[in-house]
């Protein structure tokens, strides 16, 4: 059931924990106790809405950058990539296979504000001893969704 | 001037338009409807099996295939149902790949019916058996199924039915718009009937992977019955492959043989690109497929639950993605429930009678739709139900 629970919510935050229950062929009560313990576990880390900001006025610019590591003697990379994420301007940290170590992502206002944070905070880092910054200039599709298709029904109705 | 009345054909013009489209066709003059009226998955093709189609285009396949279809997919098609419903058929001689189930139905009509030839008919039922019963000459006689029987084939009813002109039983299970199936000991019952006699059974099988409380059992599968029956399906529904028209007929070589003159003549072969497609989609769909019954079966629960608490009454459905709710019952007709439910509340259901003898009193409710979408739906109803 778990698993299941799972999929549904990772697909649909809002979904109420009487309409998991109907879903799922449990009662309302199991999904709650069931949420209860995977949030506690970890398992479901947090709930958020996916927004194309493309659409807002707001201003936002997002960068991948490639960071390259000395590894450090007995944390390896955790320690750098600790002061890393805790910025919040950093939005993910991946540990990576290849040809460099740290995929980080960064969401800032302007690129130049993208820009000052990689070269005066991140590599300046102890450390770190490259970065490769690559601004994101369209989102086509994230965490599983398309940015530029809306759901739009299109089916007829024929039969 | 030319009088078309006199050119017509008096049986086409003597058929009625489907009772679908009349609903529809009011539907569609209305804004901010929400509906649940469709008979098609709301999903895409997965585009593994979409790939496949435009690979073939990009390799040039754009030939006619064979009349009765690649001999590849015929090869995959007798995979499938050996596999899933432990029934198996001559690729080269006992399959036909056609334009969807529809045509396999079409065409099944006309190689056996001759003029009076009876068919019986169950229904509520999906709107195209009597109908192209009628035009290729037979008589529809209308099995009418019931509710207090869940929709299904009562065996005193049908043996009421046949008569010496009766040439076969058309089988529309997992049932468009009942959701009602019927289980291999319910069928078996059926095939007692009929195992002495020469009529045929024509089994709709489409909707065989939407099934929900145990799996699909076909009537072919039952001892005596692979002789005398034509299995139709397709890929529309269980992989949602609507609109690439494509579905298959199985039968015993000496129909198949007969059958395949008229698609040879009629259509030549099914959509090459269609069948390119199908072939991936048999090899490798079985996740898909499990994926969206999986969420068809959330969905089927939500809703049957959601209009149980509301008060209105259903059995839960079984198999396909409709629920039948009886909303004969205050009132007013079934179809006056719709059409107010329409005009007042913006929300469209079919009426039952749409789909033949035996609907009045019902609605159909496709439960095709995503979770919200059936939500909003169902909170117009309530509120019109409350106002009753
Ligand atoms: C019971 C049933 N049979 C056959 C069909 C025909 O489907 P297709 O021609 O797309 O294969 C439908 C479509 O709605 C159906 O509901």
């Amino acid at each position: 059931m778990k698993t299941q629970l799972l999929k549904l919510l990772e697909h649909n935050a809002t979904l109420t924990p009487e309409q998991l229950a109907v879903a799922l062929d449990v009662d309302a009560d199991s999904v709650r106790a069931a949420i209860a313990e995977l949030e506690q576990s970890g398992t479901i880390l947090g709930y958020k809405t996916i927004i194309d900001w493309e659409k807002t006025d707001r201003e936002a610019v997002s960068a991948m950058i490639d960071v390259k590591l000395t590894p450090q003697r007995d944390r390896g990379f955790d320690r750098v990539a600790e002061r890393i994420y805790n910025y919040p301007e950093v939005k993910s940290v991946y540990l990576m296979s290849g040809g460099y170590d740290l995929s980080v992502l960064i969401e800032g206002k302007t690129m130049k504000e993208v820009a000052f944070f990689v070269s005066q905070k991140l590599a300046t880092i102890d450390g770190v001893i490259s970065t490769a910054t690559h601004f994101v200039l369209h989102k086509y599709k994230d965490t599983g969704v398309l940015y530029d298709a809306p759901e739009i029904d299109e089916r007829g109705t024929f039969s | 001037m030319i009088d078309y009345s006199k050119v017509l054909s008096g049986t086409v013009v003597d058929t009625p338009k489907s009772g679908i489209r009349k609903f529809f066709d009011l539907m569609n003059t209305m804004q901010d409807v929400v509906g649940l009226t469709v008979g098609e998955p709301d999903f895409q093709t997965p585009w593994h099996i979409r790939e496949a189609g435009i690979e073939s285009l990009e390799r040039g396949k754009t030939y006619y295939t064979a009349n009765a279809g690649l001999s590849a997919l015929r090869e995959e098609i007798n995979t499938y149902l050996t596999r899933k419903f432990n029934i198996s058929y001559d690729p080269a001689k006992e399959i036909i790949v056609t334009v969807g189930g529809s045509e396999a139905i079409d065409i099944a009509f006309r190689a056996v019916i001759e003029a009076g030839d009876e068919v019986i008919v169950p229904t509520p039922s999906f709107v195209c058996y009597a109908p192209l019963v009628r035009m290729a000459g037979g008589v529809p006689v209308i099995l009418e199924t019931k509710f207090e029987d869940r929709f299904k084939i009562d065996p005193e009813a049908l043996k009421a039915a046949i008569t010496p002109r009766t040439k076969m039983l058309v089988l529309p299970y997992p049932n468009n718009p009942t959701g009602a199936i019927m289980t291999r000991e319910e069928l078996s019952e059926i095939a007692k009937i009929l195992e002495n006699t020469n009529i045929l059974v024509l089994s709709d099988e489409i909707y065989a992977e939407m099934t929900y409380t145990g799996t699909h059992c076909s009537i072919a599968s039952l001892e005596g019955m692979w002789e005398r029956t034509i299995v139709a399906s397709g890929f529309s529904k269980a992989y949602a492959m609507t609109g690439w028209r494509l579905g298959y007929l199985c039968a015993p070589a000496p129909l198949c043989e007969q059958m395949l003159k008229i698609h040879q003549y009629g259509i030549m072969s099914s959509p090459t690109t269609s069948q390119f497609a199908a072939i991936e989609a048999l090899k490798n769909g079985d996740t898909d497929i499990q994926m969206m019954v999986e969420e068809y079966n959330r969905r089927r629960r939500y809703i049957y639950n959601g209009l149980r608490s509301i008060g209105i009454e259903a059995f839960e459905p079984e198999g396909a993605f409709y629920i039948f709710p009886k909303i004969g019952v205050y009132g007013m007709s079934g179809e006056e429930f719709c059409n107010r439910l329409l005009y007042e509340y913006k929300c469209a259901i079919v009426p039952g009678n749409a789909f033949g003898q035996g609907g009045d009193g019902f609605a159909r409710i496709s439960y095709a739709y995503s979770i919200k979408h059936i939500t909003q739906a169902l909170e117009r109803i309530e509120a019109f139900v409350k106002t009753l």
